[in-house]
């Protein structure tokens, strides 16, 4: 393999030659292989529709709720073969992050918050809970903006409100992964701005996987970047290496805007 | 220019002789229903006796009423579980699949069936059964009509409530998954709580259907013009004793089913409303 792949060491993620096919036919994940860095923001950057939701949703095997999908591949998690690990223990290892903000429009913004734990059935005290609720609200900087409207549906607080909510509902677990996938895309710029900070500061507890088409947003926040194309991961690397001297062409053509 | 002018002029007056039916329709059956409403009031409405005698003549809607809604809420509880499943099987876990357009193509094929065909179904099949069992005497009353009408009403329930699942966005359904949830966390705790009111309205509009049912019911039912005491008697609905006494009904009598039947118009536009309004807020 020719691919400039990056020496990380001690990877929370590894990727082993994934292939991901919606039909049976067709790869819309090509052969990917990378490792992703502990404590860090790794971005995946591409034009629409060149695999970066597949290969970010094949990380909590997400495919596995669609028989038809077929993955290839494998993918280790803090070393273990992610298939060993049951669907359900995965992601509560592994939190995700949606493009368009989306908490339980059923629930209030207190049940938002747990409803990793309410739905997986477990039983914890009162003070446990709020606890829970505080540190996460907190987490994400919600938690003043909120605390005196706990009970209110999580739907009528703002987009960028929404969204936050939702990253506190994905790390209320103490997940060691937090995927996003075009978190910010339905935002406006200031609250795109707070998300972020706020990735800026997780990345000190967590690893982050953040898809993002906005290449702006990837070279301020990322450290490490991926450029997919058709499928392929094409360039791999320290973020500021890849937007001063990309190595393959067709990144340097993505990055100087001649497509995507 | 002048064919839309045309057009035009003919949607008006279609709608408009639709308009004039309509009304045309509400105005002779509260005219038909004076009488009897001028001879017994409002008492009319929760007195059950029902005496055609010449001279001692005496009409009253209770028992009609109160059969009608017995047989009607039977049908309803026992739709419930068997529409809800089937909703769920079709509209979530075979979503897409080839086995949920069979039973979906089933569902309604059973909504196309007559009235009449589930009355016979009723009257040959099941009041045997409902005899052998020594559930009642004759096989008639309000558990075999209500049965029967359950049936009946569980194709709208079904198709409706699929409808109402199938519209939870995916992405919901996805955040839980994505928190570890299994399908049936899932089911339970995102899926029913965000169609809830729509399924909740699927269920109304199937009971404003079960209300109105008339040929089955009058076919299994027993026309006994009384209130009914136990889910095994017999009794009446307000549709099945128009049917079974229309014919040889005049003056205080005919007035007094017209009168049964505007009840039942009121109650079931009530109804529907209120299912449609659920839905529509749903939506
Ligand atoms: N559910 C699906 N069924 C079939 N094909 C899909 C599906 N989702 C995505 N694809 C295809 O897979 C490719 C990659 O899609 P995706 O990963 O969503 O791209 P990106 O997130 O980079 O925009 C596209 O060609 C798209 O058409
Ligand atoms: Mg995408």
């Amino acid at each position: 393999m020719d691919k400039p792949i990056v020496d990380i060491k001690d990877p929370v993620l590894r990727i082993e030659n994934l292939h991901v096919s919606y039909d049976g036919i067709k790869n819309s994940v090509t052969d990917v292989s990378a490792s992703v860095k502990k404590h860090a923001i790794t971005a995946i950057m591409g034009p629409s529709g060149c695999g970066k939701s597949t290969l970010l949703r094949a990380i909590n095997r997400m495919h596995d709720l669609y028989p038809q999908i077929k993955t290839t591949g494998k993918i280790f998690l803090n070393g273990d073969d992610i298939s060993s690990i049951s669907n359900i223990v995965l992601r509560r290892k592994i939190g995700m992050v949606f493009q368009r903000p989306n908490p339980f429009p059923t629930m209030s913004i207190y049940d938002n918050v747990i409803a990793g734990y309410k739905l997986n059935g477990f039983s914890l005290k009162k003070h446990e809970r709020d606890e829970i609720v505080e540190k996460s609200l907190t987490d994400v900087s919600l938690w003043n903006e909120v605390k005196d409207a706990l009970n209110k549906k999580g739907t009528f607080l703002s987009g960028g409100q929404q969204q936050r909510l939702c990253i506190a509902r994905a790390l209320a677990f103490q997940p060691d992964v937090i995927l996003l996938d075009e978190p910010t895309s339905a935002l406006d710029p200031i609250a795109t701005a707070k998300i972020e900070d706020l990735l800026l500061e997780l990345k000190d507890k967590y690893s982050i996987v953040l898809v993002t088409h906005n290449m702006a947003q990837a070279a301020r926040i990322s450290n490490f970047s991926m450029f997919m194309y058709l499928g392929e991961l094409v360039e791999y690397g320290r973020t500021k290496d890849m937007f001063t001297k990309p190595v393959d062409k067709r990144t340097e053509e993505y990055l100087t805007g001649k497509f995507g | 220019m002048k064919s839309e002018k045309l057009t035009k002029v003919i949607l008006f007056l279609s709608s408009l002789t639709i308009l004039l039916v309509a009304s045309g329709m509400i105005y002779s059956l509260a005219g038909g229903s004076v009488l009897a409403f001028k001879t017994f009031g409002i008492k009319f409405i929760y007195t059950s006796v029902w005496n055609p005698t010449e001279g001692s003549e005496n009409y009253g809607a209770l028992a009609f009423i109160a059969g009608t809604i017995i047989t009607s809420v039977f049908a309803l509880l026992v739709c419930l579980p068997l529409a809800l499943s089937t909703a769920l099987f079709i509209g979530e876990y075979y979503r897409d699949k080839p086995v949920s357009r069979i039973v979906g193509t089933m569902v309604d094929l059973l909504a196309g069936i007559p009235s009449i065909v589930y009355g016979l179904w009723g009257f040959y099949v099941l009041r045997p059964l409902i005899v052998d069992l020594g559930l009642s005497p004759q096989g008639y009353g309000i558990f075999t009509s209500g049965i029967v009408l359950a049936i009946m009403i569980i194709p709208y329930a079904t198709s409706i409530s699929t409808e109402i699942i199938k519209m939870v966005p995916n992405d919901l359904k996805e955040a839980a998954y994505s928190l570890g949830a299994t399908r049936l966390e899932v089911i339970t705790n995102v899926l029913i709580p965000n169609a809830r009111s729509g399924i909740f309205a699927s269920f109304i509009l199937a009971f404003g259907r079960a209300l109105g049912e008339t040929m089955a019911v009058t076919m299994l039912i027993g026309n006994a013009n009384v209130v009914p005491e136990s889910l095994f008697a017999t009794g009446n609905t307000m549709a099945s004793v128009i049917a079974n006494q229309f014919g040889e009904a005049d003056g205080l009598k005919l007035s007094s089913l017209i009168a049964i039947g505007l009840l039942l118009f009121i109650i079931t536009a009530l109804i529907n409303a209120a299912g449609k309004f659920i839905i529509k807020r749903f939506s």
